[in-house]
């Protein structure tokens, strides 16, 4: 085993993500301590203008080829496996995203290897990694002990400081070929939200309803809540799936990632996936009837009372 | 096409989590069980997939608390069969789970496996991908379309701000649902009742398959790293007070 730490590096569009790079600074860190290097793995087909942007890592390791063009679970799995037989670090970092899950997830029953997801932080004890895990919808943590040849971690978005992982050296970059494609799973094509009639990203106020809405009628009240402070309505994911609100509304892990003024939570529990997607707002009102939801830990205000008071009574007195 | 949903019971969040005293766990006596909502989800995809294109829906589980509660409500949805294998006091984690799941499905002929993208208690990974790891066969995770294709299904991958990737996967394959095309049927209490008495739930022996090197040594509350400023003393109080606090910010003219 070396004292080397991988990351798999994500990238859309020619863009390293933010996760990616949370990733390659935490690795850094690591591998600081343990003498060892942070390296980041990069898969792809055409990738210099992706290693370029790796300039925060120790080295970089691409997996260059026509099978790895775009994600596909069966493809990287195949090429990181070869790789990690071969190298041996001591950890690899994984972001949260699809791509991290299906690839860690993978890796770890293919190989056999200790995989914890959902990480919030990650140390090492002599050969052993210790990781944090947000579980129970952010309600508890554990701490797990990983032993094994590699330890295979998923982050969870937000956990590590991104800008730990830019930088602008430039480490060595050594090609690896991507294994023969794999038929079984095939990419078609990305596809692209369709333009919707309202862009939650540029909106200076939001108002976010959950699940504690419990009817798709009872969404009135927050649109007349959202429209008397000249914002837009927001949702969290239980109220897409239940076809209440339309997915462009989403904020969150697999919606969008939001950054206004004010965003009030309104019966929205506050589950990891949706706290990745609005923590950085500027002001944050949570109101939930449960005192212990996760909301009121990223919340500036909070609110427990039975939201069916609290909000038409706001939309009174905003709307004057 | 012949399809296996695993489904697995969940604490339920609406209830308070006590943590047992070996502090690593969570006190098995105080849980109460619900299905993971995600499962939900798998299990409804099943059915509208089955209802498409014919073939079965076998709702497995492995054995626990509650279990038959939630396989006798998939018989009442509309699924063929159900399939209960060994009989667990605490539920295994993700990999020893998969293990068994996989060592029980493998020889059974299914085209597809689904499940549910994630559970609240998966700290060692994520179903989909571990059984399908054991399987020897692809995964799909964070899937949110399936449709039948020629020698298999094209499904929907979803991503951040609600992009997607298409892909063709050939079956047998397992996917981690994220999202059913249609809001999970409710199944009426007297149709549940109905299953019990009409429909048996297969019992397959299993024993406790070994993990993968993870062990969670302590659960425990996370560290009030910042906590709201709480407003109280009634909805019309709080109300005042925080349009005061917008006042201030500028929120509110």
């Amino acid at each position: 085993m070396s004292q080397d730490i991988f990351t798999l590096v994500e990238h859309r569009d020619g863009q390293v993500t933010e996760g990616s790079f949370e990733l390659i600074g935490k690795a850094k860190a690591l591998a600081a301590a343990a003498g060892g290097k942070a390296v980041a793995v990069v898969l792809g087909d055409d990738l210099g203008a992706i290693t370029a942007q790796l300039g925060g890592a120790d080295a970089v390791i691409q997996v260059a080829g026509a099978s790895v063009a775009d994600f596909t679970p069966t493809a990287y799995v195949a090429a990181v496996s070869a790789l990690l037989r071969e190298r041996e670090p001591a950890l690899m970092l994984f972001t949260g995203s699809a791509e991290g899950m299906d690839s860690s997830a993978g890796l770890s029953a293919t190989l056999g290897l200790p995989l914890a997801g959902y990480a919030t932080d990650v140390s090492r004890e002599g050969d052993a990694a210790v990781v944090t895990s947000q579980v129970y919808g952010g309600k508890l943590m554990a701490e797990a002990v990983l032993e094994g040849a590699t330890a295979l971690v998923s982050a969870i978005a937000g956990a590590f400081p991104a800008d730990a992982g830019r930088g602008d050296g430039s480490p060595a970059v050594e090609t690896v070929d991507a294994p023969a494609a794999d038929v079984r799973v095939t990419f078609r094509r990305l596809i692209h939200p369709e333009a919707a009639d309202v862009d939650i990203t540029k909106e200076d106020i939001l108002v976010a309803v959950g699940r504690g809405i419990g009817d798709a009628d009872e969404i009135e009240i927050v649109e007349e809540l959202a429209e008397a402070l000249g914002g837009a309505v927001a949702c969290s994911r239980p109220v897409v799936d239940a076809g209440w609100l339309p997915k462009a509304r989403q904020v969150g892990k697999s919606g969008h990632k939001v950054k206004p003024k004010l965003y009030v939570a309104v019966g929205i529990s506050g589950a990891p996936e949706h706290l990745e997607g609005m923590r950085d707002a500027e002001l944050i009102v949570a109101i939930n009837s449960d005192a212990k939801a996760p909301i009121f830990g990223v919340a500036h205000y909070g609110i427990s009372e039975d939201l069916f008071d609290v909000v038409p009574a706001l939309t009174e007195l905003v709307a004057g | 096409m012949n399809i296996a949903v695993i489904l697995k019971q969940v604490p339920d969040l609406a209830e308070e989590l006590e943590i047992a005293d070996s502090g690593a766990e969570l006190d098995p006596d105080e849980i109460s069980w619900v299905l993971n909502e995600f499962d939900d989800h798998a299990l409804e995809e099943a059915l509208q997939l089955k209802e498409a294109t014919g073939g079965t829906v076998t709702a497995v589980a492995l054995g626990g608390e509650d279990v038959a509660d939630a396989l006798y409500t998939a018989l009442a949805k509309g699924a063929d069969t159900a399939l209960k294998v060994g009989d667990f006091e605490t539920p295994p984690a993700t990999h020893a789970a998969a293990r068994t799941l996989a060592g029980v499905l493998g020889g059974r002929g299914f085209d597809l496996i689904l499940t549910g993208v994630q559970a609240i208690d998966d700290v060692d990974g994520w179903t989909a991908p571990v059984v399908a790891g054991y399987l020897g066969v692809p995964h799909v995770s964070v899937v949110t379309h399936i449709a039948p294709a020629d020698g298999g299904v094209t499904v929907n991958q979803e991503y951040a701000g609600g992009v997607v990737a298409e892909l063709d996967v050939h079956t047998p394959a397992v996917l981690g649902v994220q999202a059913a095309r249609a809001v999970p049927r409710y199944a009426p209490v007297s149709k549940v009742r109905q299953a019990m008495q009409t429909s048996t739930i297969e019992e397959v022996d299993a024993e406790a398959a070994a993990g993968t090197g993870v062990t969670v040594r302590r659960l425990f509350a996370p560290e009030a790293g910042g906590h709201a400023e709480m407003l109280s003393g009634g909805a019309d109080a709080v109300a005042e007070r925080l349009v005061e606090i917008l006042k201030e910010r500028g929120l509110v003219g």
